[in-house]
This record gives structure tokens, C-alpha cells and sequence, in this order.
């Protein structure tokens, strides 16, 4: 699903983020990326969405080469991918029913259709309840699973998630965790880069550790 | 009638696109309410200055003074003659329509309008030679009207023509001008709708900057995270357009008095025109161009530059 052929990213400024890495991420795998600060993780996450495009080497997503991507198409593969942030990237001045609905207002998807899925969405992630209010008024927690089911609203085939536990406790880091579990057994293919060590080891997936911008 | 899906979609995507950027100039309704005044006021001007000119060209074709000729015939023309001249002038292209004015005829006027009765009366025969005053065409250009004049010249028993041509001349070149001025003018406010437009565009796009980001993170395509600055544009436009006409509608109704009684001192029917059907549209469309073209400048100015983190 994911390969990374001896991807390197060199800022400006001669910062080397990636040096060479290869990599393959299979369809519907649970994948954890580990690694210190500054080895690489988001930068490798960042790729795939094409946020970033890479110096050196080849992304492929799906089949797809991303380095023969035209500039109009990158909004197709941003869709088929859901992203997910340690800051949850939420708009403050939409309700949660809002936000969660953007992916599929800018998809073009009839009324009908968004009221039902943002609400499966939203059951899923457990918020169902909470549809009318303001993010600013929720937890940390629920502001990060809005953003979940933001990102799962569409039904992706592939789930990013940069430090999705980064700031909460360990029980709501396991419930978020669990949560990514379950989109991944009916076939979704998750990849999450994380510093919780604990929690994933106890989880048992399969883990890709970088340092220095290779496969450690 | 069922549309195929992907015209639906996108049907609903400017729909929707549509209704929420209206929504949000409500929402500042103070701001937008100053955007649209300035617009609307800038539409209005020169809007207002060429339907003074069209209402100027009106007023001066209305009048009696407008484009016409005397031909003063000789004095020994039997009656039936006269009248044969006339009607042979009355039969060219570029005559609207002749009057003939006997010497009797002359005669009385000018007795009724001097007060000279007594005096006219001492003369032992009528002075007065019968005239044909002919009505040009609206629009004859000076070349044109030389060749009438040479024509009525060439006419059998015409012993002199006469044509108010400088005062003719004046009024064209004023009108020119006015035309002119209007038009340029309508440029420069033009252009200050555009710039209004494109700037409260701007800020905007500054103010929505994290919405814009999201979008793009999670797949907006460009013409969807275009799409509501340039529906706010063309509101902005559409709705200052409809100020421009309501205000140029009220100018005319306040003015339609005082240039009523100013006309009926000249001896006119002349009432001022409004914008009318077509006028009104060209103003709303005018509006709606030019709202988008300040947005389309501002959005492809800034949005490229905001791409997510």
C-alpha cells in the first residue's frame, strides 16, 4: 500500500530529515512508527499526503507514483487518506458536526448523505452527543477523537496519525489506540507514529523504528 | 428532471457555496454593509453622469431648437409652389419634417410676438419672404449635414438656407466631452470597486487562513477553497450594483420636480429618464464583473501562498 524507495528530504538549510529510507507498508497493515524527536517520523508521515515532496527517491500510495503526481490531483489522494494530528487541527468556530463534516462538504457528497455518515462517524468515535457544540468546549480526548472521525468520515483505505496520544493520560491514549484498532479490522490500513512505547508494545504490532532517517 | 450525479454534486457545491458566503456578510453585517455602500456609490457616479448625458441628449432633441434648417424662399412664388418645394424637400432621406410658413403666417407671428401691430400695418406689402423650416435627422454627422445644405441650395426658388450648425457643433462636441469625461470617469471608479473588492478579499482569506489550511490538509481542491471568495465577490458586486440602481432610481425621483418645472420655463414636456430594464441590468451585471474580478485578483494573489503545514 505505502513503499518508500531510499526516500532522502533535505531542508533548506541543509537539515537531512530522511537519508535513504525504504520501507513497505502492507494493505490493511497496523503499523507504529517509533523513533526520537527529529529521526525522521513526521517527515515520513508528511510524505504521504504529499505535504512534503521528497529530494530524493520514489513514494508510491496505492499503485500511484507520487512523484508523477500533477498538482490538481494531490487533493484526490489527500481524500483517500485520513490524517490525524497531534494538535487536531479542528476549526474552533464550526460546530463538531461541521468539522467533521468538511471531508465530505468538499468531496461534493449530496445533503442527504453527510448527515448520515457524520453521524456514524461521530457514534463510532463516540460523540454522538456532542454534534452541536464548539471543539473549544470539549477535552483534549474528545477534541482528538472529532478528529478521528473526521478523518474516517470518508471511508478512507489508509488512516495517518502523527502523536494522536501526545498529550493525553495513559487510559484515554489506550481508548484512542483501541479506537485505531477497530477501523483497522475491517480492512484500513493504519499507520501511527507514536512515542508511547508502553502502550505499544502491549498492543503487539508490527513497529518501524527510525533514527537518523533510516530504518533503524 | 433527474440530474446525473456529478452535476448534482457540483450544482449543490455552488449552491451551498452560495448560500453560506451570503450568510457570512450577513453575519458582519456592519462591515459588509460599508463594503457594499462604497460600491454602491461608486457604481453610482458614473452611472449618474451618463444618464445625465443620455437625459442632456434627450432634452436638447426634445427641444425645439434641435437640428433644423430655414430655407427662405423668393418672394414670387405662387402658393401652390411653395408648397411644392416643401414637399419635395419633405421627401428627402435626411429630413424629419418640414413646416412652411407663409409670409401671412410670418407676418402675424411677428405682429403677435413684437407688439408692432400698429407699426407693421403702415407697410404698403408684406416684407416677408415664405420660409420652410426643415427638421433634420437625429445623429447626422457635419459632413452630412453640409451635403443637405448644399442640396437645399441647389433647389429651385430657395433664396437662402440657414442653419443654426455652430450651436449644433457646440452641442455635439459638449456631449463629446461629457461622454468622454463619463467614460473615464466609470474607469477609475471601476477600478476602485476592483480595488475595494480585491482588498476586503484579502483580509478575508487572512482571517480564514486555518480553514483554508484544513481544507487543503484534507483534500479541498483549489477551485473549492476558491469558491466562497469569489461567491463573496460577486455578492459584494451584485449587492452594491442594487445600491447603485436604488440610489441613481431615488436621484432621478427627487430631480424629476425641479427639472420639470425648468423644462416647462423652456416650453418642454422633457422629464428625466431612469436607468430603465437594460440600463438597470448593465448595472447589476457590471456589478457582479467587477466584484469577481477584485475577488479573482485577491484569491490568486494570496491563496497559493497558504498551503498546510
Amino acid at each position: 500500500m505505502i513503499r518508500f524507495d531510499s526516500v532522502s528530504k533535505r531542508y533548506p538549510g541543509g537539515n537531512e530529515a530522511l537519508r535513504g529510507l525504504n520501507l513497505h507498508i502492507n494493505h490493511g497493515e497496523m503499523v507504529f512508527i517509533t523513533g526520537a524527536s527529529g529521526a525522521g517520523k513526521s517527515t515520513f508521515l508528511r510524505m504521504i499526503p504529499l505535504l512534503e515532496r521528497p529530494s530524493q527517491g520514489n513514494v508510491m500510495v496505492d499503485g500511484v507514483n507520487l512523484a508523477g503526481l500533477r498538482r490538481g490531483r494531490i487533493p484526490f489522494l489527500r481524500r483517500r487518506i485520513g490524517m490525524i494530528f497531534q494538535d487536531h487541527r479542528l476549526l474552533n468556530d464550526r460546530s463538531v458536526f461541521d468539522n467533521v463534516a468538511l471531508p465530505l462538504v468538499l468531496a461534493g457528497r449530496p445533503y442527504a448523505d453527510v448527515g448520515r455518515r457524520v453521524r456514524a462517524a461521530l457514534d463510532k468515535v463516540g460523540l454522538l452527543n456532542k454534534e452541536k457544540a464548539s471543539p473549544v468546549t470539549l477535552s483534549g480526548g474528545e477534541q482528538q477523537r472529532v478528529g478521528i472521525a473526521r478523518a474516517v468520515v470518508t471511508r478512507p483505505p489508509v488512516i495517518l496519525a502523527d502523536e494522536p496520544t501526545g498529550n493525553l493520560d495513559p487510559a484515554l491514549s489506550e481508548e484512542i489506540m483501541q479506537l485505531f484498532e477497530q477501523f483497522n479490522q475491517v480492512g484500513v490500513t493504519t499507520v501511527i507514529a507514536s512515542h508511547d512505547l508502553s502502550l505499544i508494545e502491549r498492543l503487539g504490532h508490527r513497529q518501524i523504528h527510525l533514527s537518523e532517517g533510516r530504518v533503524a | 428532471m433527474k440530474l446525473p450525479i456529478a452535476l448534482q454534486g457540483w450544482v449543490s457545491q455552488h449552491t451551498r457555496a452560495a448560500i453560506a458566503t451570503l450568510g457570512a456578510l450577513r453575519l458582519r453585517l456592519v462591515s459588509s454593509m460599508m463594503t457594499t455602500a462604497v460600491i454602491g456609490i461608486a457604481l453610482a457616479l458614473p452611472a449618474g453622469f451618463l444618464l445625465l448625458v443620455d437625459n442632456l441628449e434627450a432634452a436638447t432633441t426634445q427641444h425645439d431648437g434641435s437640428p433644423q434648417a430655414s430655407l427662405f424662399l423668393t418672394n414670387d412664388l405662387t402658393d401652390e409652389r411653395q408648397q411644392a418645394i416643401a414637399a419635395q424637400i419633405e421627401n428627402l432621406s435626411t429630413i424629419e419634417r418640414v413646416e412652411l410658413i407663409t409670409p401671412e403666417a410670418a407676418l402675424a407671428e411677428f405682429q403677435r410676438v413684437s407688439g408692432m401691430q400698429e407699426t407693421l400695418s403702415l407697410l404698403a406689402q408684406n416684407p416677408l419672404p415664405p420660409v420652410v423650416v426643415a427638421r433634420l435627422s437625429d445623429g447626422l454627422n457635419g459632413s452630412a449635414v453640409d451635403e443637405l445644405m448644399g442640396t437645399f441650395k441647389t433647389l429651385d426658388g430657395v433664396a437662402e438656407v440657414r442653419l443654426d450648425r455652430l450651436w449644433l457643433e457646440r452641442l455635439e462636441a459638449v456631449m463629446q466631452l461629457a461622454n468622454r469625461g463619463s467614460a473615464l470617469i466609470a474607469l477609475l471608479l471601476g477600478l476602485t470597486v476592483v480595488l475595494v473588492v480585491g482588498n476586503t478579499i484579502r483580509l478575508d482569506i487572512e482571517n480564514r487562513r486555518a480553514e483554508i489550511e484544513i481544507s487543503k490538509l484534507i483534500g479541498g481542491t483549489d477551485a473549492f477553497v476558491r469558491r466562497p471568495f469569489l461567491y463573496t465577490g460577486m455578492w459584494y458586486g451584485l449587492i452594491g450594483g442594487s445600491l447603485a440602481t436604488l440610489l441613481l432610481g431615488l436621484s432621478v425621483f427627487i430631480l424629476s420636480g425641479p427639472t420639470g418645472r425648468l423644462a416647462a420655463l423652456y416650453g418642454s414636456q422633457f422629464q428625466p429618464l431612469g436607468l430603465g430594464l437594460s440600463g438597470t441590468l448593465t448595472m447589476l451585471a457590471s456589478g457582479i464583473a467587477l466584484g469577481l474580478l477584485g475577488a479573482g485578483i485577491a484569491v490568486s494573489r494570496h491563496l497559493a501562498e497558504i498551503e498546510p503545514r
